[in-house]
């Protein structure tokens, strides 16, 4: 009974979705404010979501009907999926093994496999260059991802995010140690949520609107929400694998201190979002090639130092 | 860019709430036009210049004018009051003319009588 | 196989890159460019014809409403062309007034591109800040003409409102805004690290091919063409004031960025001068009704480029034949060649870099039946044969002379 709450209310399915409606609005508002803006009314993402929700579904007749309704579909239960797994303002999750760490990579990296699946089956010709590029993206930001969150593990010497926060929990202050781990993961992961300077799979002035240009109604509504979700997923793992800080003290102030966090990395992303143009398909993976690797590898050099050092 | 970003959060939107916060609109501004018959003396150069023939000018009476004006078929250039030589009509400020009833659209100005 | 393209993409008729209908067809190879083909026609309106069916008073409005964004300089254009059929002095103070409204626009239609540019590269902070600011350009346009877009300033024979003192100050105060604006936007433009990225080294366009492909405006500029009719066939109060034309040697969009920048501040310059020596007196003279028969082609810089409007009156309350060259149709063909090679990700910035404005441009071909009255559309192919049959018809034979125009070319 406990854990079937946990997993449909709360922390899970229900909480997660207005959790992450609640999380695109301040997004957006935050956004737009610094355009100096008025931005969205709080229920702006909710009401848009409902609107979805309540249009018609068209799917196109040369499209592959079963793949086409079933790339939203896979692409929302992973992410939501992937939540389970992160220890939110405990160290404990509701599942955690050793290895987990590549479960929730696996089930974060199926969303970007479902884009592509859902673009290049509903055969429209910018979906299908927005899938391509969908893919193309995803082998640039993916490994500078990994490598910079997998750093954080090798610290702490274990795949499981759930011990990984017991570790950061004996040995506070050893998360500053991996501060330029967390900017390289911070880049690489608005690859992955497809937002400037990193938006070029639905990049609106050249595809349209990507993978997703041939969607409309409830399926247009998952997809979104999946996007919506896949940030606050990313964001929460960020928070828990670099600011992995006051996961054991009283709950209430735990809870608060975990809002601070995801807050604090979603304001990040806006602002990122605000101050730059976005890049052009080359541009964007030899710059992670070039830069956001070799940096990753400086990170993960470090820490293989101080573990050679301080935790001898 | 940075720091003009940062600057932002602290200033005030620079967007204007509209139905909230109305406008001023400036004194040159060209809006609903308004007629005068008494000063009408139906030459009709104002439906000669009209671009769009929005403007009609039926005569009444011996000296008695009235005006038809199609809203939806006026661009607001307001040449009409140019050309009118007795100054018998005005462009005034009103802006919010839009109607879902199309027959509202029809202004008429007739003298009292 | 290396140069066939794998598939070919429509931008447009719709499209979110473009503002207005029109139609690149693009030939892909992965993400490469292989060729372009442009169509026009989609935003087709008949404003030439409908001109020759109105008297010239009521053209000035329509010939405005060609372009929204540059609408003053249609209206200017075509009103020159007429004032100088009808050989009418205009006063000083109207020549004035309609540069100043006319440097004024320049300000807004920049403003405004360098928003959309920011958007077609996905920068949408630029487009907010850029077109806040533009609000106030708007604002001194909508106070001094009473509107913000169309302002009717112009009529035969001069301009229908005045500038008095108060309004030239609140100008003056404006113009102190958008300088310092418009320097942080210089800075941006030449120092954003990704919008750099973005710009420099797309669509580039050389000296030679300007000139050979007659590009106008600030994409001739940005190759390091001085033209500007401004300066090489000065109309209105030019000859009398003093300015810089803006030219860069980038040749890319980059350079037609700092061209459109730059050329901010020479406009705050050239307003700043035309309210200082604004002459006294009257603003119109009055205009006949009738125009007497003549002809007449009048230039005018616009913002996008060179706009030309030939007016052909025949004694009448109408004009014979209005045609209208808008700038984008100079530039149009020139987008073709900057595409050439590049991906598909440069298309709207490099599109955009012309400022393109279609509706003005659009144009078709329609021939009446002789009997019948029906009309029919031809292609340019049979149009061609057709003008050769037509004026072998009146005995005019152009054979001989291609002929020997065929031979000094292989020679």
């Amino acid at each position: 009974m406990g854990a079937l709450f946990y997993i449909l209310i709360f922390p899970g399915f229900l909480f997660i979705i207005f959790f992450s409606l609640a999380i695109e609005f301040i997004d957006r508002k935050i956004y737009a404010r610094l355009q100096n803006r008025v931005g969205p009314p709080w229920f702006q993402p909710l009401a848009d979501f409902i609107k979805l929700l309540a249009k018609e579904d068209i799917v196109p007749t040369a499209s592959n009907p079963k793949m086409f309704k079933l790339a939203p579909i896979l692409a929302l239960t992973s992410v939501i999926t992937a939540f389970l797994y992160i220890p939110l303002w405990k160290t404990g999750a509701l599942f955690s093994f050793n290895g987990d760490i590549i479960v929730v990579f696996y089930l974060l990296t199926l969303p970007t496999l479902a884009f592509f699946i859902g673009g290049w089956y509903s055969t429209s010709l910018y979906a299908r260059i927005g899938s391509v590029r969908c893919l193309t993206q995803l082998f640039a930001y993916e490994v500078p991802l990994f490598m910079g969150i997998l750093s954080s593990a090798l610290l702490a010497d274990t795949w499981s995010l759930k011990e990984m926060a017991v570790f950061y929990t004996q040995h506070p202050w050893f998360w500053m140690f991996n501060l330029l781990g967390f900017g390289i993961s911070l880049i690489s992961l608005l690859g992955k949520l497809e937002k400037v300077p990193f938006d070029i799979p639905e990049a609106e002035t050249e595809v349209v609107a990507g993978s997703f240009t041939e969607y409309s109604g409830r399926m247009l509504a998952y997809l979104r929400l999946t996007l919506d979700i896949e940030m606050v997923v990313g964001s929460v793992l960020l928070a828990l694998v670099f600011f992995p800080f006051g996961l054991n003290i009283n709950p209430a102030l735990g809870f608060m201190l975990f809002l601070l966090k995801v807050l604090f990395i979603i304001s990040l992303i806006s602002l990122l979002r605000t101050v730059v143009a976005r890049l052009r398909i080359d541009q964007m993976i030899s710059f992670c090639w070039k830069y956001l690797v070799p940096l990753a590898l400086l990170q993960i050099l470090v820490n293989l130092i101080l573990k050679g050092t301080l935790l001898k | 860019m940075l720091q003009e970003v940062l600057g932002s959060i602290f200033k005030k939107p620079a967007t204007n709430l509209y139905p909230a916060q109305k406008l001023e609109m400036p004194d040159k501004f060209r809006g609903k036009l308004k007629f005068y018959p008494e000063r009408c003396i139906g030459c009709k150069m104002c439906m000669r210049d009209c671009p769009t023939g929005a403007i009609t000018i039926n005569k009444l009476g011996e000296g008695k004018f009235e005006a038809v004006i199609d809203l939806s078929k006026c661009i607001y250039c307001a040449q009409c009051v140019d050309s009118c030589p007795k100054k018998a009509l005005e462009a005034t400020k009103e802006v919010e003319l839009a109607q879902l009833d199309k027959n509202k659209l029809r202004v008429v100005y007739s003298s009292k009588g | 196989m290396h140069n066939s393209p794998d598939f070919k993409i429509p931008i447009g008729p719709q499209h979110p890159a473009l503002k207005e209908p029109e139609s690149f067809s693009v030939a892909l190879k992965g993400e490469k460019i292989l060729g372009v083909d442009i169509r026009l026609g989609y935003n087709h309106r008949g404003i030439e014809k409908a001109a020759e069916e109105r008297s010239y008073v009521q053209d000035i409005y329509l010939i405005e409403r060609v372009c929204g964004i540059c609408s003053h300089s249609h209206a200017t254009c075509f009103v020159q062309a007429v004032e100088e059929i009808a050989g009418l002095a205009v006063p000083a103070r109207a020549l004035y007034i309609r540069t100043i409204i006319g440097e004024l626009e320049r300000i807004h239609s920049h403003l405004l591109w360098l928003g959309v540019a920011g958007h077609e590269i996905g920068f949408d902070t630029l487009l907010m800040y850029s077109w806040r600011d533009r609000e106030v350009v708007m604002d001194i346009l909508a106070t001094i003409t009473g509107n913000r877009v169309n302002y009717g300033m112009n009529t035969i024979g001069g301009v229908r409102r005045d500038i008095d003192a108060p309004q030239a100050e609140a100008i003056l105060n404006a113009l102190t805004i958008l300088e310092e604006r418009t320097k942080y936007y210089i800075e941006i433009a030449t120092e954003e690290t990704t919008i750099i990225k973005r710009l420099s080294g797309v669509g580039v366009l050389s000296r030679e091919d300007v000139l050979r492909l007659d590009a106008v405006g600030p994409t001739a500029r940005a190759s390091g063409v001085k033209r500007d009719v401004r300066v090489d066939d000065p109309y209105a109060a030019y000859a009398e004031l003093s300015f810089d034309v803006i030219t860069d040697n980038h040749a890319d969009v980059y350079g037609r960025t700092v061209v459109r920048v730059k050329e901010l501040l020479e406009s705050c310059k050239i307003i700043r001068q035309a309210l200082k020596n604004l002459p006294q007196g009257p603003i119109a003279i009055r205009a006949p009704r009738k125009i007497p028969a003549g002809e007449a082609l009048s230039r005018y810089e616009a913002p996008r480029g060179e706009d030309v409007h030939y007016v052909k009156a025949n004694g009448t309350e109408k004009p014979e034949r209005v045609k209208i060259r808008a700038p984008t149709l100079a530039n149009v063909q020139a987008v073709k060649h900057m595409l050439r090679d590049r991906f598909l990700a440069d298309m709207p910035i490099v599109v955009a870099a012309i400022d393109p404005c279609f509706s003005c441009t659009d144009r078709m071909v329609a021939l009446k039946e002789q009997a019948g009255g029906r009309a029919k559309v031809i292609n340019w192919q049979a149009l061609h044969n057709f003008s050769i049959e037509w004026h072998k018809q009146r005995g005019i034979d152009f054979a001989p002379l291609n002929k020997k125009l065929k031979e000094r070319l292989a020679r």
